[in-house]
């Protein structure tokens, strides 16, 4: 998308995400989604009269571990505050989140743009809060109000307004749900809502230093939305400051349907939330030991694992890139090739191609058709290693390696039974090749005659109508060398 | 910093309360006697007391990460003005957080 060149988008992002713990943030009210309207609901998420909220120990060791994936200052003593608002959603009248004293600030996250270049992004501050329940407009003449999600732990990740463009925003979202993922503290699902976004826009002369007015975009609850939605927004302030207007700062919705973003009606009023220290939550005290103790957990990064699959295992940056995105397919790689290593006494950089060659094409073609995540794809990483040291010592062939393996996809068995109970043995023996081709080129004599006139590239077809004969089975190396000598021995 | 009948009405507004023009003036008036009985506490010197954000001196309390029952959604329910079988209901709002 390009935009009027004269102008340069500024974008920052406050992104949300609910964190996989199995109670809520203050109450032990269960988190998961999809259960009946208000069947998860309890006086402390109600905030009935006499209840105190007692902060999940396993959110504060979520966010922490957030904040140290990137780079974040996790502040010795932290403070939960009341942001108030009446909605209906919020039967409290308040949102418990941290407001002057949130856990973690000062971070940055570094993102990789299309041009191969990497650009940093400012993390101004990640803080905890707690979800606001479901208004459902669409059922009823009236709004109906599911409070199932009141209570559910989230972390609110803001940015610095460091994204320059639509595309930089998406990356960058990319970025949080692949580290949340690999963290293990988000699924990472956009459409479930399990990760939202909203984007706070200006426009600017490039090259300017001040920013201009800003306005808020909410609602974009897919990838895709947000890139679309500030393409919007950023092409309406343009033509706005073009035309002589200005923009106004003010909080839009993007409707997905109509692909527009349309003004909130909202009174100025409501933007006073008033925020004070929640006096029922005590300050959280973070030392050294509980940070170290977190950071002993992190697991490997996506951008440490990418770069060690360059530079360890040798693989291409492109293959790098797709086994590395998922933390699932990531780890899914490494087990086959560890496998592959040990069981085949080989070096792990040697098998490493190979072995992302399969992950890539094979593995990862046969999920996306399916439409599955790879913890429910049925050939294991033990399995597909098999599979791959039955190729390398040559019991079959490439070919026959594939259909062993759709074979494995759909009825799960072994490569090895399955190879013995289909008779897929790849044959090697020279003297039963022998005898292949002399039956091809007996067959064929015409060709032959070609072939010996000087026409080369009926060489292919013998090779081919050998493979035909054997039922794909015959060792292609060998195929080639017999049949090479015996047109040899013809033409002297 | 006297509170005035604007302020008054604004924070009506958030509270989403109506008041008569009686009631406002008679609030006005109310909140400024209060504010200037808070007004004694400026006469302190607090140049080298720490901010306070809580006044019981406790920390890190935590609960495990672990399921307790949640209410039936009959009770859950039973004080809503207007429900249905599954929902509380209200007038409808789009948007106007």
């Amino acid at each position: 998308m390009k935009f009027n060149e004269r102008y340069e988008p500024v974008i920052g992002l406050e992104v949300h995400a609910q964190l996989l713990t199995r109670s809520k943030a203050f109450c032990g009210c269960s988190t998961e989604f999809g259960i009946d309207p208000n069947e998860n609901v309890c006086p402390v998420c109600l905030g009935m009269p006499g209840t105190l909220p007692v902060l999940n120990l396993q959110v504060v060791e979520f966010v922490i571990r957030m904040g140290l994936a990137v780079n974040c200052r996790i502040a010795p003593k932290s403070v939960f505050a009341r942001k108030n608002y009446f909605y209906p959603d919020l039967p409290k009248g308040y949102q418990i989140s941290q407001y002057e004293e949130p856990i973690c600030s000062g971070g940055e996250i570094e993102i990789d743009l299309d041009d191969g270049t990497r650009t940093t992004v400012g993390i101004i501050r990640i803080h905890m809060e707690e979800d606001a329940g479901k208004s459902i407009h669409d059922l009823d003449v009236d709004t109906l109000v599911d409070v199932n999600r009141c209570g559910v732990p989230l972390i609110e990740i803001v940015s610095a307004p460091d994204l320059r463009s639509p595309r930089e925003a998406y990356l960058y979202l990319s970025k949080i749900r692949q580290l949340v993922t690999y963290l293990g503290i988000c699924d990472g699902n956009m459409e479930e809502g399990s990760l939202r976004c909203d984007a706070n826009v200006s426009v600017r002369l490039t090259g300017a230093d001040r920013m201009g007015t800003k306005t808020e975009v909410k609602n974009m609850n897919s990838f895709r939305n947000v890139e679309r939605a500030l393409e919007f927004e950023i092409n309406r302030q343009i033509r706005l400051i073009e035309d002589g207007g200005k923009v106004v700062q003010e909080t839009l919705l993007w409707d997905a349907n109509q692909n527009v973003a349309v003004p909130m009606r909202s009174k100025e009023e409501a933007h006073d939330y008033r925020y004070f220290p929640d006096p029922d939550l005590v300050p959280v005290l973070v030392d050294e030991d509980w940070i170290n103790r977190v950071k002993k957990t992190l697991p490997e990064l996506p951008t440490a694992k990418r770069d060690r699959f360059v530079t360890v295992l040798g693989l291409p940056r492109y293959d790098a890139d797709v086994l590395t995105a998922d933390r699932a397919v990531a780890g899914y790689f490494e087990t086959t090739l560890e496998m592959v290593t040990v069981r085949g006494g080989s070096d792990a950089r040697e098998s490493a191609k190979q072995v992302s060659n399969w992950v890539m094409t094979e593995v990862l073609r046969v999920v996306s058709e399916r439409k599955i995540s790879i913890a429910e794809f049925p050939v294991s990483p033990g399995r597909l290693s098999e599979l791959l040291l039955l190729l390398r010592g040559g019991t079959i062939s490439g070919k026959i390696a594939k259909e062993v393996f759709e074979e494995m996809c759909s009825t799960g068995d072994s490569p090895e039974s399955i190879v013995r109970s289909k008779g897929l043995t790849q044959v090697s023996d020279a003297g039963e090749i022998e005898e292949v081709i002399a039956r091809v080129l007996a067959d064929n004599e015409a060709q032959v005659k070609k072939y010996l006139g000087g026409n080369v590239k009926v060489f292919g077809f013998f090779v081919g109508e050998a493979m035909k004969l054997t039922g794909g089975r015959a060792n292609p190396k060998v195929v080639n060398d017999v049949l090479r000598k015996k047109l040899e021995a013809l033409k002297g | 910093m006297a509170v005035t009948l604007k302020d008054v009405e604004h924070v009506a507004l958030l509270a989403q309360l109506s008041f008569s023009e009686e009631e406002k003036a008679r609030l006005t008036a109310q909140l400024n006697q209060i504010l200037e009985y808070m007004e004694q506490l400026n006469s302190l010197d607090t140049a080298d007391v720490e901010p306070l954000s809580h006044v019981i001196e406790l920390s890190n309390v935590f609960r495990t990460d672990v399921n307790r029952p949640s209410l039936p959604r009959e009770a859950i329910l039973r004080n809503a003005p207007v429900r249905t079988e599954k929902f509380f209901k209200v007038p409808k709002v789009i948007g106007d957080r």
